[in-house]
């Protein structure tokens, strides 16, 4: 599997490379125009960026969401869903690297062959940090009025996580 | 909306800071997060350089209509409010097919460019439209299908099958994308 997308990228450029010289275009002031738009819309979305790790890593820092997950253990032990992924399904909208460490840490606690390590590779596989990448979208083409979007992508997320719960249960 | 969650996110942590006696891990923070935002850019920098070079190729070459075409009936139905021949199309053809693979940060130049193209399009500048929701909403609800990173972080734990994983997170990630576009879809139709 991996070899399969080790190979993918190399083939994506030789293609466009190929068909390039195919239709007999200048590829290399093509190239260089499209370089030139790649730096400008890492200018546009750097503002963005910063503000949403400004406010996302201050949040993460002050541990609230343990303080969240003290109201939510009893209802999620209820349901029989592992405690220890709590964290990691409540944080998944907003930041993907710290699930990503999260995941990692219960991989060395659990092994990622358990129940638990399973499901969290499940739910990082299963969904995008919707918070985050749609801040990062919209900020690039300056939107400021982001209608029902956040709505409907935090809706999905929720979806995906319970999907993953029922089909963890599933499977393993 | 997101006026008021970012807002919301650094009010709730200086104050529970403050009350949980946590309060320097927030003042670090606050000093060290542009560095942290800086260094996040400088990763994406080079990649944004590079792939939307190849893809400036891929547009005067015709490539990216190509693509676009052999996705257009799908697409089509997902995003009505885009004329036929809009490069847009193109951009979230390949995003969505690179994202699939797993190869998230190179989707993102492609994913910045359909933002690009829709917004050439779009009546109020300021105002989100319903064609870039969609995406969005297709595009975080992500369906991935070789989550590469997991892969390998399974790899690296000594799994012993690292990617029995796949397949249930195909489904997962499909419920994801199914739930958020039916919720999408209804409120579009509630609009008109």
């Amino acid at each position: 599997m991996n070899k399969i997308s080790i190979i993918i990228i190399p083939l994506i450029v030789l293609l466009v490379i190929v068909y390039g010289y195919k239709k007999k275009i200048n590829i290399y002031d093509a190239f260089l125009a499209g370089a030139k738009e790649g730096l400008v819309s890492t200018f546009n979305i750097f503002p963005t960026l910063i503000a949403m790790v400004f406010a996302i890593n201050i949040f993460l820092k002050s541990n609230f969401i343990n303080f969240i997950l003290g109201f939510l253990k009893p209802f999620f032990a209820l349901l029989k869903i592992p405690l220890d992924i709590l964290p990691m399904a409540l944080l998944r909208p907003i930041s993907g690297s710290s699930t990503l460490v999260i995941m990692n840490n219960l991989f060395t606690t659990f092994g990622p062959d358990s129940f638990v390590g399973r499901l969290s590779s499940i739910l990082q596989g299963c969904t995008d940090t919707t918070f985050y990448v749609m801040s990062l979208y919209f900020g690039s083409v300056r939107i400021l009025k982001t209608r029902y979007a956040i709505k409907v992508g935090l809706f999905a997320d929720l979806c995906g996580i319970i999907a993953a719960f029922i089909i963890a249960n599933l499977f393993f | 909306m997101i006026n008021i969650i970012w807002g919301v996110m650094i009010a709730i942590g200086v104050i529970y800071g403050l009350l949980s006696g946590n309060i320097e891990a927030i003042n670090n923070e606050i000093i060290v997060s542009g560095k942290t935002g800086l260094d996040m850019i400088l990763e994406m920098l080079p990649i944004l350089v590079i792939w939307m070079g190849l893809m400036k190729i891929a547009e005067e070459s015709g490539l990216l209509k190509k693509i676009a075409k052999i996705f257009y009936p799908v697409l089509s139905k997902l995003f009505p409010s885009i004329p036929k021949d809009n490069k847009a199309l193109g951009y979230i053809a390949s995003n969505i097919a690179v994202n699939m693979m797993g190869l998230g940060s190179a989707a993102t130049p492609f994913g910045l460019k359909a933002m690009d193209e829709m917004q050439k399009i779009n009546p109020k500048k300021d105002t989100a439209s319903e064609a870039m929701i969609t995406f969005l909403v297709l595009n975080t609800s992500g369906v991935t299908l070789i989550p590469t990173t997991v892969i390998s972080l399974r790899m690296l734990s000594g799994s012993a099958n690292p990617t029995e994983i796949i397949l249930p997170a195909i489904l997962a990630t499909t419920c994801a994308s199914i739930g958020g576009l039916s919720l999408d879809y209804l409120i579009r139709r509630r609009h008109k």
